[in-house]
């Protein structure tokens, strides 16, 4: 029985009789996803395949399959961010685990406590996989060492946001075509394709997370904004271009991902005024025409309209930003579900 | 006092080596060779080397008032398991060490203490502040040996000239934390391609070649010793022989961690590798070896800077700077270097005796009569695994977890008792 299996499962005891792992070719025994590193191109496709399949699901008029009853995932948020945690939430929901949230703002952490008395904490509630967000660069990597359950890393600080690159890989996927109209498979939709990540690249995990999974599978990026946001020496990594030059970002690309542009940058000296950057960097539809037919314009989220975006732009037919919020179930459903069947 | 007879260990000192002889210790000196005569202790040095004990002019013994990181008993029973005989301790304690009775008090209290020795550092502003001088000459005759605010960098170029001016009437070494604090702003690693990888905020060599070089220029204009502590990169290397060479008063320190690990290590996002400056490239930790092997280096200094494990269980943010080192120092250098092939025994041996006490304008150890019995014995075929659990500091956590460092002090000696002794 493969994955697939999951979507056609009209009873609790089919879904529950599902194989160890999926039938796709995950490796068994990865316990968590922390970032890219060492993941293989066939790892990563079944993830997009899986949450493919997870898609289906939810267009069902019950959205609930059996496929992690018996499970318990905590999401563990020691920095807010209500729409990350709430995709993963019903992410888990919708495969039957049971969750519970940990957040910060509300805990004992601000009394003093550390992250690993945390950690231990949860463990003694028996979680099976934690979902963690954390301000620092490398938490989850810390807690993995420290607990034998699984870990999903959700943002940690400038470093990885896996699960948003992997709903990114997903929607772009899902939005390229070939010449007679067919969907692409496996990793055929990224080889040789073009993906321009413009603004605040040095303090983004999401254009972390994203260099590393499109470059894996086959695409070119190109990392884009002023000098102070995309430093020249930044990831020498083969299939990374860097560029201050808006217009030669854009030129040919498949997709342009415009960053969130926050505005303390300015405080800290790194960029002189928002109009300045809007002037030099503000993705529109005028500097898409160079772009290549069909490409797709994306935002990780959430947007400052008419700043690293233009607002007409994020709201037109070339935009799939909604797409990306609606996908980030199914993906992170693809997500539970690799790492906590093959646990089993 | 006692008499003890160290037998047929192969002595060796800055002015050579003596072949194979029984050195007996007598009063807390040197007495002889081969004497003879009964004693009261006697060890068995066959096989091993027996050199004046080590001298670090940089240890964090957290003492007064972070007892929970290391104390005064902790450190410099440490300080002894590591070959170490003299340790001069930093002054960014709680309080920080800024006051004569402070230094005074840390004295009275080393001498009641077993271990090495201790010749405490001042700080050189009023509670590390920045911003007032210490009172220079009150902490040197209360004991100071050196003025640093070390730990953190002094920003105000004026008020380290003023502190230079003083030190340099009264003797004193000035040793320098020379990072620029505004271009390392909250970097917590080396910046290059690693921390862009890997997201963590970096501090670039510059902030450390920048400030070498204000620190080197303000010891030429003012005459004062200044010892540039930790110097960590390619660029701060060159920065400080170009002074050295236009004929400023520095002396330049290198670290254990800086010559033997590199940004790399952060990868695995352990704040047990997060240390101020911080790990740089495999080529500065290549060009920092090399470098060892003429005369700009003048010291190692351990920075042994320990802390609790729980500190260093937080973020890679929040997490402090600081590895503990002093005692896997010797081992951890011979294997990587002399073993090694990269660094003659006699060279590193010169860094942790010879070296550090011309720094400070101290006569240089040696295994001559009349001489303090201050005395390592090394066995240098001995391999151990570094094991955390064993060690002697409070920080019991050590990047070198589980790995086989061969040549061990076996023995320390201060003057003429056994302050440590490895079965």
């Amino acid at each position: 029985m493969s994955v697939t299996a999951i979507a056609g499962a009209t009873d609790a005891a089919a879904a529950r009789s599902l194989p160890q792992r999926p039938a796709a070719p995950a490796r068994s025994g990865r316990r968590h996803l922390l970032d890219f590193t060492d993941w293989q191109v066939d790892e990563l496709v079944a993830l997009l395949d899986t949450a493919e399949v997870m898609a289906q699901v939810l267009t069902r008029t019950i959205k609930k399959v059996p496929a992690l009853q018996g499970f318990t995932v905590a999401s563990l948020f020691f920095e807010d961010s209500t729409r990350t945690r709430l995709s993963f939430e019903r992410a888990a929901r919708a495969q039957s685990a049971d969750v519970m949230t940990f957040s910060a703002g509300g805990s004992s952490l601000k009394k003093g406590e550390s992250m690993r008395d945390t950690l231990r904490t949860l463990d003694q509630l028996q979680a099976d996989l934690y979902v963690v967000r954390h301000p620092a660069a490398g938490a989850p990597h810390q807690l993995a060492r420290w607990t034998d359950a699984a870990v999903v890393n959700a943002g940690d600080g400038r470093h990885a946001h896996p699960t948003q690159a992997l709903l990114d890989a997903y929607t772009f996927r899902a939005a390229r075509r070939d010449t007679t109209g067919a969907a692409l498979p496996g990793a055929e939709a990224f080889r040789g394709q073009r993906i321009a990540i413009v603004g605040d690249v040095a303090h983004s995990r999401v254009a972390r997370s994203n260099v590393e999974l499109f470059t894996s599978l086959g695409a070119e990026v190109v990392l884009c904004g002023p000098p102070t946001l995309v430093p020249r020496e930044f990831l020498d990594r083969p299939g990374v271009h860097v560029t201050h030059r808006l217009e030669e970002a854009v030129e040919g690309a498949a997709a342009v991902m415009a960053l969130r542009m926050q505005r303390e940058r300015m405080a800290a000296g790194l960029l002189p005024s928002v109009t300045e950057y809007v002037t030099r960097y503000q993705v529109t539809s005028r500097v898409l025409r160079s772009a290549a037919d069909g490409a797709v314009v994306m935002h990780p989220g959430p947007m400052n309209r008419d700043v690293e975006i233009e607002s007409s732009l994020a709201d037109g037919p070339a935009s799939v930003i909604e797409r990306q919020v609606a996908n980030g179930v199914p993906v992170r459903m693809a997500v539970l579900y690799t790492l906590l069947v093959g646990r089993r | 006092m006692s008499r003890v007879a160290l037998r047929g260990g192969r002595l060796v000192d800055g002015s050579g080596d003596m072949g194979v002889h029984d050195l007996y210790l007598k009063d807390g000196v040197i007495e002889g060779l081969d004497l003879g005569g009964s004693v009261d202790v006697e060890h068995d040095a066959s096989g091993t080397l027996v050199t004046p004990a080590f001298l670090d002019l940089h240890a964090h013994l957290r003492d007064p008032g972070q007892e929970v990181k290391e104390d005064l008993a902790s450190g410099l029973a440490a300080a002894a398991a590591g070959g170490y005989g003299t340790v001069v301790s930093m002054a960014n304690t709680d309080p920080v060490v800024d006051d004569p009775g402070l230094v005074a008090d840390l004295v009275a209290r080393a001498a009641r203490t077993s271990g090495a020795r201790l010749r405490p550092a001042a700080a050189l502003s009023r509670g590390l502040g920045g911003e007032e001088l210490t009172d220079f000459a009150a902490l040197k005759a209360a004991g100071a040996v050196m003025i640093t605010d070390d730990g953190i960098p002094v920003a105000d170029s004026h008020l380290m000239r003023r502190a230079c001016e003083y030190a340099a009437e009264l003797g004193l070494v000035i040793q320098t934390h020379s990072e620029d604090p505004a271009l390392r702003a909250k970097g917590v690693m080396n910046e290059g391609a690693v921390s862009h990888r890997l997201g963590l905020p970096g501090n670039p060599v510059e902030a450390e070649s920048l400030m070498l070089f204000r620190d080197g220029e303000l010891a030429r204009m003012t005459g004062a010793r200044v010892h540039l502590a930790h110097v960590s990169s390619k660029r701060g290397i060159e920065v400080a022989s170009w002074l050295k060479a236009g004929g400023a008063p520095i002396t330049i320190e290198v670290t254990p961690h800086h010559l033997t690990l590199t940004d790399e290590s952060l990868a695995s996002f352990d704040p047990l590798y997060k240390v101020a400056p911080p790990l740089r490239s495999a080529a500065d930790v290549a060009y920092l070896r090399d470098a060892l092997h003429g005369g700009v280096i003048d010291s190692i200094g351990t920075d042994h800077a320990p802390h609790t494990l729980a500190e260093k269980e937080r973020d890679m943010l929040e997490a402090p700077f600081g590895i503990s080192t002093i005692e896997v120092t010797f081992a951890l250098l011979y294997t990587e270097l002399v073993a090694a092939g990269a660094l003659p025994l006699a060279r590193l041996l010169h860094l942790l005796q010879d070296g550090p006490a011309a720094v400070m304008g101290w006569a240089p150890p040696r295994l001559a009569v009349g001489a303090p019995a201050d005395i390592v014995v090394l066995d240098l075929e001995r391999v151990r695994e570094v094991d955390a659990a064993h060690l002697t500091s409070k920080a019991k956590h050590t990047p070198w977890q589980g790995t086989p460092l061969r040549g061990w002090p076996v023995l320390t000696v201060v003057a003429g008792a056994a302050v440590f002794e490895r079965r």
